[in-house]
């Protein structure tokens, strides 16, 4: 039996760490900053797995909590942290809205998350399901993140956190897709990250430097 | 028979690692080549075993062919024979490592149409995204690094979104009792399912399936992508890639017009269409580069489709399916003529190239051939598909739409012609030293084989309805008819 409490604080306890990672990396510009939140977004994600798992009675869910522990909290975000140095990308990453209205599209944002989830709140009762729109903002902050920022790392973690926000809706409304799907969305996703790493060194040995703002010679 | 499925899941990659590792020999280089024609043999055997009977499956239910499988995996094999075949006559190839990731595309490409599960297919349009990034960035210099960097953020933001949505479909069938990712389950269960919920995840499927169909709003990548790869990888990806990714939204539409009625994904996907449509023809009137021109005019195709998608019913269904086929064949051909042109003149701005009719007859003709075929001119089957839409979309009400459609088919006709006839006709000009002037070179017939195959099948298609129909019919039975 589930001690329903305490399941129900630990779901919004994680939750509520997701969302304070993602509001916080649209707040700050530093990248390394932006980076070791990435780290604290991924364990509170694998906290959550966990949780849910455990309550759920499947001890299969915990490995799938180490797994993403051990790729979004550690591999990622590490991965991240050597194209950094190795690219030496300048250290505060300019975007294109200033921080208070960055805060106030967040806020929006997470509003508008909160609409949108309502008929998959209704779906399903019990506090996992209530914590949807946290991982639906997410998704819409990491969007925020991916199309306001200029250096092409700052991109990418964007597009990680978009990639955590679709993580939580999965494990929240279907105790995780079946797990041979999530073992492949994990891989294409490490590929992909891989495959960004390679092209911004490139990137980075053709122009000197990754701001995305030269990259505007291809146009019509 | 159960086996033919793993056939192009498992020798494409062989090929592949046998490419790699072999790549110094010669015979590496028609190692893709081979991959595309194992794929298409596997497509032709299964339209002819799965036609009008039971589906066959493997893997537990994973995958499974039915009519539309067999049909699109005919045309993944022939529009990569096309585009691999015709790449064997340029000098001068890339390495083994091209190759393989070739390979390693089309055998992602037939995991997504094989697939019955809607997880798998999703890993696979994601894998074409990880293997054709490094196939767009593979010349060197900065422009195909910004095409390879935009195609992987926006190919993989679209792709997650279409996952967002799976994986609320996939809640939309856990609150029936029956948690389910394949497309038959879907479809038989999908009146029980939750119609806000669906409603969510079938908008955000499509939105993401249709980002790697290059449709407008999320296009931005396809023509620096299409424009900045080698000629057989734009073939390939006009061809193939657009084309599984309609698919993929076809079969979204099927379980969509269960669960909610015709009219949401229609709304949509007219959207969606129009757009493209509107996009396409503004930019091609006004573009400066050829091989762009020929990406804008994958964008109007696939816009042209998606609107036929909209239209539904047998005949508009029909119609888009005979259009991914000889849309792919032709845009294959013109991206490797467009490739042979920039061999031969050195530029890809269409001011840079004059009087190719008169100077290159071997250049120019079947440009010229593949153009009139995109343009929609008769006996091309494009001509007929395109009609077919029309009338289909007149019969169900559409007449508006349909009226919109013509209007920006005739701009995009203009601003193709345009341009294709200021590079092709004209007097030659006298060159300033005539020393300089080079010696003309022709083509080889046999290097001239793959492109005026493929233009004679689509120009054949119209005609002879005997090779097509029962395939097509079957297909369509698959998306349309009852289950």
């Amino acid at each position: 039996m589930t001690n329903g409490s305490l399941f129900a604080q630990s779901v919004a306890a994680t939750t509520g760490l997701l969302m304070l990672t993602a509001v916080l990396q649209v707040w700050r510009r530093s990248i390394g900053a932006s980076t070791r939140l990435l780290a604290v977004q991924g364990g509170a994600l694998a906290a959550l797995v966990a949780t849910i798992g455990l309550a759920d009675g499947a001890p299969e869910v915990v490995v799938a909590a180490a797994l993403v522990f051990a790729l979004k909290a550690v591999a990622l975000p590490w991965a991240l942290t050597r194209t950094i140095t190795r690219s030496g990308a300048v250290r505060e990453d300019s975007a294109t809205v200033n921080p208070v209205s960055g805060l106030l599209a967040a806020a929006a944002l997470t509003t508008l998350a909160y609409v949108v989830s309502q008929p998959i709140v209704a779906l399903d009762s019990g506090p996992a399901a209530h914590a949807v729109p946290a991982g639906m903002a997410l998704v819409l902050i990491g969007f925020l993140v991916l199309m306001t920022r200029r250096q092409a790392i700052s991109q990418l973690i964007g597009f990680l956190v978009i990639d955590n926000g679709i993580a939580t809706v999965a494990f929240l409304t279907a105790g995780g897709v079946p797990f041979v799907v999530e073992l492949g969305v994990s891989l294409d996703v490490v590929l992909v990250v891989l495959i960004l790493r390679v092209l911004s060194s490139r990137i980075q040995l053709a122009h000197g430097h990754i701001d995305l703002q030269d990259l505007r010679e291809l146009r019509d | 028979m159960a086996a033919l499925l793993w056939i192009p899941l498992v020798f494409p990659p062989a090929l592949g690692a046998l490419a790699a590792s072999r790549r110094r020999y010669r015979w590496a280089r028609g190692l893709d080549l081979a991959a595309a024609v194992a794929i298409l043999a596997t497509g032709l055997t299964l339209v002819v075993t799965v036609s009008g009977r039971a589906p066959l499956t493997a893997a537990g239910g994973l995958l499974r062919a039915d009519a539309l499988t067999a049909y699109m995996l005919t045309t993944v094999g022939a529009v990569g024979v096309t585009a691999l075949w015709a790449a064997l006559s340029t000098p001068g190839r890339p390495d083994g490592w091209f190759t393989a990731l070739v390979c390693l595309f089309l055998s992602a490409m037939s995991l997504a149409v094989l697939a019955d599960n809607l997880g798998v297919l999703w890993v696979a349009v994601e894998a074409t995204t990880i293997t054709t990034a490094f196939l767009v960035g593979y010349r060197h210099g900065r422009p195909p690094l910004e095409a390879a960097w935009k195609y992987v953020v926006l190919g993989s933001v679209g792709v997650a979104v279409a996952f967002l949505g799976i994986v609320l479909m996939y809640a939309a069938t856990r609150a029936t009792g029956h948690p389910t990712l394949s497309w038959t389950e879907l479809v038989s269960s999908a009146r029980a399912l939750d119609p806000a919920v669906t409603k969510l995840a079938v908008a955000l499927t499509t939105l993401g399936f249709a980002t790697k169909a290059g449709l407008a709003p999320m296009h931005s990548w396809l023509p620096d992508a299409h424009s900045q790869a080698p000629a057989p990888v734009s073939g390939l990806m006009s061809g193939v890639l657009l084309s599984v990714a309609l698919y993929a939204i076809l079969r979204v539409k099927t379980v969509s017009d269960v669960a909610l009625g015709s009219g949401f994904m229609r709304v949509l996907l007219i959207t969606l269409g129009l757009l493209s449509l509107a996009v396409a023809a503004g930019l091609m009137l006004t573009q400066r580069d050829y091989k762009r021109l020929l990406a804008y005019s994958s964008i109007e195709h696939m816009g042209l489709m998606t609107v036929g998608a909209a239209v539904g019913g047998p005949l508009a269904t029909a119609a888009v399916l005979v259009h991914m086929l000889a849309h792919g064949l032709v845009k294959a051909g013109m991206f490797v003529q467009a490739g042979r042109i920039l061999a031969a003149e050195g530029s890809t701005r269409i001011d840079d190239v004059h009087a190719l009719m008169a100077r290159r007859p071997d250049l120019a003709g079947p440009f010229l051939a593949g153009t009139a075929a995109l343009l929609g001119f008769p006996p091309f089957v494009l001509f007929f598909t395109e009609v077919a839409i029309i009338i289909a979309g007149w019969r169900a009400g559409l007449g508006a739409v349909m009226g919109v459609v013509l209007v920006l088919l005739f701009l995009a006709f203009a601003g193709v012609g345009r341009h294709v006839l200021s590079m092709t006709l004209g007097p030659v000009v006298a060159t300033a030293s005539p020393a300089d002037a080079p010696a003309p070179h022709r083509t080889r017939a046999a290097a001239q084989l793959p492109v005026a195959l493929a233009l004679s099948v689509t120009a054949l298609a119209g005609l002879a309805a005997w090779p097509l129909a029962g395939v097509v019919t079957a297909a369509v039975a698959a998306l349309v008819g009852p289950l």
